[in-house]
């Protein structure tokens, strides 16, 4: 009995699968029938790259953003580095991932770039990624570079393979202070600030210093909202500031878009930064630290392209660079910066391009008194002391503490 | 530039920034916990309104942008929040299907949906709803920028009492109290306790649409992908803290939006210390409220019979 | 007969799940066609870079180790009745005990020591964790759902509490960590492999699970107690101390999650403690219908899911977010396939006069065999 049943039963299975089959192939038709437009898409992805003039070998640049791609911060400034590098060099391969948290996730991400994708080049550009994920997959792919934003590079610890970048963007923070500082009509400057990194600080005393530089009673209130992006809290940051009588803010988030545009509500000023945030606040948008990564890229991706590597140390391992060098640079002066501003603040940034002006020359105190920087001492931008920042300098209100 | 009239308020500040807080940031929490409270009150929980939040925050942003008309993205984000809501309010009525875990599946689906389709808005500047300013009697900017309250946020007031009086007064709150406290006896009424738990997700789907639509286009007035900071999660505990009565849902969601303000308010007056810890502060005192007002011996009053149950 | 019927069950819970796994593939497809992809692309993609070969199977297998830990976080109390998604919580705190004891321990007892130190102390603490919400919920009748969420919140103001303030190492700089864990205590590889020794926890924790609660009278006890707590109070069964033992398990399971994040991955505790493995876990559990052992297998598919994430957005050109869009699909239906069950009279013994099986009294009651 149990065995005829086994005999209908299967006899059933194999109408059901006959249906199913039937089913599964009409979706595929359907599917078919509705992808024009995708393989349209893929095809012609093909025949673009088939096209390309071939000037070379093709390199394969594979980046890796910690956030969304289109955050108007800090992701999107590498991401539109990335496609300004792509759209340059016919050459360029560019595979990105977005999104990837600071856990195997990357490891595994910059391991299929490099299996699957044949990435020789890759820009992992959030700090948590250094250590341990790069640093682990650097030796076991030592052919491969690996370009990472930040992290410190020290001779004879970290793999050959591993290279160092990221800009001295407190020198256009520098100076967007002295504009702040003399735009202000109460002298008092605002910073809102994600996290106490030491990142986060050097722009926080940069700021307050080129404040100071011209206008020495001038104060920074910083606020701290805790986490790389948190709306609310940046918008009641910035509220509160004003209602402080604050009149200048800029900050240090993964996007700004919410304290320019709470700044513009309330009718004071700001200053911006990673990017051109003038079209948040048409009237309040003083100046602001931008970042230039296509200008960075482009200079890395043709290096390596000439058969330069990390590996025979022929690119430096240590790349850093501020106004000077092109890693980042300042927005257009807004409508309600006066024209001695504008000198005062073309006078800072030709001292910082040319050397005489270092931001962190002696006396440096920092807000409770202790002596920073000594009387005589200059601490030039490349100095790593700066890189472990974990003060804020006199003029500042606020603390470092968690 | 007003930076003239600016006066330094100093301590002020803080009370200040709260008052404005509460209304500012208490006022999406107003809408996802009325929602959210119309839901349990039928008897069903849903976790996914931080996905709901997030897709009525975009479709609102994206609409207003696209058309040029705020109210239009209101009603946009509300329908939106609806149709998420459909899909909520089906399948977590499917037999052995519990609502908690569809809640989290709706999170995830829900908030990938408003990511893939807001990339475009991230960008744009949308017109942002209208303010109606109370504060011209002061020359003070501080007060007058606290004052500035959204229509939204009166809609929202005016939204508690009356469903605080549809549940208590009318026929069909009847229905929703009876499905969510005893659904057998809501069944010897006739009531299809179906169609009125889909109707009470849909509904409370809708009003969490539109706190979504608070975010994007009054506060704080755009459209990100990190804009609730789990404010759509927090409502649940929230209406618990209020007891799943509408009018305390309101005085919740204030205390809610206000407790937002203190950490950065505190530190630009100089108490810089434990901003982290200022921060779960909400949740801290909704923990111990529950701790201090559940026992064994008696059920909450308020809390749904069938709240949590398979029925 | 009954043999034969076992078998067109066991089918059953074999056949519903997957087949709803390919229905949520499918319904995919359709979305990535309505967005202009072709949907097979995606298919090959997605098996290439999650199976496809030895290399990316491991890339699966490791997104799959924390999620079986968590997943029993859920998985465990919910044979009692008890829905508690305070996992995500309980794997910070775990994460950070762990570290504190690792440091505490440190060079001056051997790594195999100091290692079972700190997974006690991950277990620990995430055990009190949630074991506190089921101790509120029996003693102070206080919604377990609800108190565990809160406890997330609690967890992670504290986690981002103490590394940036009393437990920070001023070298971390620019990713405020705790200090970090000597080289030698980490947990290393499973030889021949990048997967980490966490998979091996957590396919022991999830055997060891199961058979606890399947197969032993503990186990029966807690079910019966998830059945009918009037019953099971009547049949003189200790409710009270079943519900926080069996939540003190399954917050230790989430604990250990946490250490061998710390311990195998990164060395230290920091922010990235807290990336969602304690709601993907929640789900997998629910879908997994809190089988410990089809948790495994659940588990393997979301991984699977995660490590095509990166594809998508390299060979297609897809946003960040379709990775979402594609788990939530999967799960809805997953989810929905559960009310399928006994729906179907192929599965049912047409020729038997017997009433054929009664649909469990709730989820999870009853074992899904795996084919």
């Amino acid at each position: 009995m149990s065995n005829r049943r086994f005999l209908n039963l299967s006899r059933r299975q194999v109408v059901r699968g006959l249906l199913a089959t039937t089913a599964f192939g009409l979706t595929a038709k359907l599917g078919t029938g509705c992808s024009p437009s995708g393989s349209g898409g893929s095809s012609t992805d093909s025949t673009a790259e088939g096209a390309k003039p071939a000037d070379g070998e093709p390199l394969t640049i594979g980046f890796i953003y910690v956030g969304p791609k289109d955050d108007y911060g800090y992701n999107q400034a590498h991401a539109e580095g990335a496609k300004g590098t792509a759209a340059k060099f016919s050459w360029v391969k560019l595979v990105e991932e977005a999104n990837v948290p600071e856990t195997t996730a990357v490891a595994e991400s910059m391991r299929s770039m490099i299996d699957i994708d044949g990435a020789k080049v890759l820009f992992p550009t959030s700090f948590g990624y250094f250590d341990p994920h790069i640093l682990k997959l650097a030796e076991e792919f030592p052919d491969v570079q690996f370009f990472h934003a930040g992290g410190l590079y020290e001779e004879g610890k970290t793999p050959k393979n591993v290279g160092s970048y990221f800009g001295y963007i407190d020198e256009a923070q520098y100076v967007a202070g002295v504009v702040a500082a003399l735009t202000s009509k109460s002298g008092k400057l605002g910073f809102v600030g994600a996290k106490p990194i030491p990142q986060v600080l050097r722009n926080v005393n940069s700021y307050a210093l080129g404040a100071r530089s011209v206008r020495p009673d001038a104060t920074t209130q910083v606020v701290f909202t805790g986490n790389w992006a948190e709306p609310i809290k940046e918008a009641e940051a910035a509220n509160s500031m004003a209602d402080q009588g604050i009149d200048v803010i800029t900050c240090h988030v993964d996007s700004p878009k919410v304290v320019m545009e709470t700044a513009e509500k309330r009718g004071i000023y700001c200053t911006g930064y990673h990017a051109d945030q003038v079209a948040l606040a048409p009237e309040g948008y003083l100046t602001g630290a931008e970042w230039d990564w296509t200008n960075i890229y482009s200079k890395i991706a043709e290096e390596v392209h000439s058969g330069k590597s990390l590996q025979d140390g022929t690119i430096e391992h240590i790349l850093r660079g501020g106004l000077k060098d092109g890693f980042c640079k300042l927005s257009a002066y807004g409508p309600a910066v006066s024209e001695d501003t504008k000198k005062a603040a073309e006078a800072a940034k030709a001292g910082l391009i040319d050397g005489s002006l270092v931001i962190y020359t002696g006396e440096v105190k920092d807000n409770k008194g202790g002596v920073v920087v000594k009387a005589g001492e200059s601490l030039p931008q490349k100095e790593p002391k700066l890189e472990g920042m974990n003060y804020l300098v006199e003029g500042v209100l606020g603390s470092v503490g968690g | 530039m007003a930076a003239e009239a600016v006066q330094a308020i100093g301590w002020w500040g803080v009370p200040l920034a709260i008052i404005a807080g509460t209304m500012r940031g208490g006022t999406p929490f107003l809408f996802v916990s009325l929602g959210e409270c119309l839901t349990e009150k039928s008897g069903k929980i849903n976790l996914g309104l931080e996905g709901t939040l997030l897709t009525g925050a975009m479709a609102a942003y994206g609409t207003s942008y696209l058309t040029g008309s705020p109210w239009l993205g209101v009603l946009a984000a509300g329908v939106a929040g609806a149709l998420l809501g459909c899909i909520h309010g089906w399948l977590s009525q499917q037999l052995r299907v519990n609502d908690v875990a569809v809640g989290i599946a709706m999170i995830i689906f829900g908030s990938g949906v408003a990511f893939f389709f807001g990339k475009p808005f991230i960008q744009p500047k949308a017109t942002q709803l209208p303010t109606i300013d109370l504060g011209g009697w002061s020359d003070t900017p501080a007060i007058q920028a606290a004052l500035q309250i959204s229509p939204l946020f009166l809609i929202g007031l005016a939204i508690a009492p009356l469903m605080a009086w549809f549940f208590k007064s009318t026929r069909w709150g009847l229905f929703i109290r009876a499905v969510g406290d005893s659904p057998e006896a809501a069944r010897a009424m006739g009531v299809s306790i179906f169609k009125v738990r889909m109707l009470s997700v849909v509904a409370g789907s809708f009003l969490a649409g539109i706190g979504g639509a608070a975010l994007s286009l009054y506060y704080p007035g755009l459209w990100t992908e990190r804009i609730s900071s789990g404010q759509g999660l927090m409502a649940v505990a929230l209406v618990i803290f209020a007891r799943w009565n509408p009018i305390a849902c309101l005085w919740a969601s204030l205390l809610f939006g206000g407790a937002q303000a203190i950490g950065p308010a505190l530190q630009s007056i100089g108490i810089e210390d434990g901003y982290y810890l200022f921060n779960a502060a909400p949740y801290v005192l909704t923990l111990v409220i529950m701790i201090l007002t559940c026992s064994p011996k008696r059920t909450l009053s308020g809390v749904p019979g069938a709240l949590g149950t398979d029925t | 007969m009954s043999r034969s019927q076992a078998w067109r069950r066991s089918l059953e819970s074999f056949v519903l799940p997957f087949g709803a796994i390919l229905a949520g593939l499918v319904l995919f497809g359709v979305f990535c066609a309505l967005v202009g992809t072709n949907p097979f692309g995606v298919y090959a993609s997605i098996w290439k870079s999650a199976f496809g070969s030895a290399s990316t199977f491991q890339n699966t297998l490791i997104r799959a180790a924390p999620l079986m830990l968590s997943a029993l976080c859920t998985a465990l109390p919910a044979r009692l009745g008890l829905v508690i998604i305070g996992n995500e919580g309980a794997l910070v705190v775990g994460g950070v005990a762990a570290v504190s004891a690792g440091l505490a321990m440190g060079l001056a007892f051997p790594p195999f020591v100091v290692q079972i130190g700190m997974a006690i102390a991950g277990m620990v603490a995430g055990g009190i964790w949630i074991g506190a919400a089921g101790w509120l919920r029996h003693y102070r009748a206080v919604n377990e759902t609800i108190s565990s969420l809160l406890l997330n919140y609690v967890a992670i103001a504290l986690l981002n509490h103490l590394v940036g303030g009393p437990m920070r190492d001023p070298s971390s700089l620019n990713k405020p960590s705790t200090y970090p864990l000597a080289e030698i205590n980490m947990l290393t590889s499973i030889p021949g492999t990048r997967v980490h020794w966490g998979l091996v926890y957590g396919l022991v924790a999830c055997v060891i699970a199961y058979f606890l609660m399947q197969r032993t009278t503990f186990g029966f006890a807690a079910r019966t107690a998830g059945g009918n707590i009037r019953a099971a109070k009547i049949a003189g069964l200790p409710v009270g101390k079943l519900t926080v033992v069996i939540c003190f398990l399954a917050g230790s399971c989430a604990g250990l999650a946490g250490m061998v994040e710390v311990a195998a991955v990164q060395g230290a505790a920091n922010e990235s403690l807290n990336v969602g493995y304690g709601y993907g876990g929640i789900l997998v559990a629910f879908a997994a219908r809190h089988n410990p052992l089809a948790a495994v297998f659940m588990s393997l598919l979301v991984g699977g899911i995660l490590a095509s994430g990166g594809i998508l957005q390299r060979a297609h050109g897809l946003p960040d977010s379709t990775v979402l869009i594609f788990q939530g699909l999967v799960f809805l239906v997953v989810l929905f396939s559960d009310s399928l069950y006994g729906r179907f009279d192929f599965f049912k013994e047409k020729p038997v006069v017997v009433a054929p099986p009664s649909p469990p009294p709730s989820p999870g009651q009853e074992p899904v065999v795996l084919g």
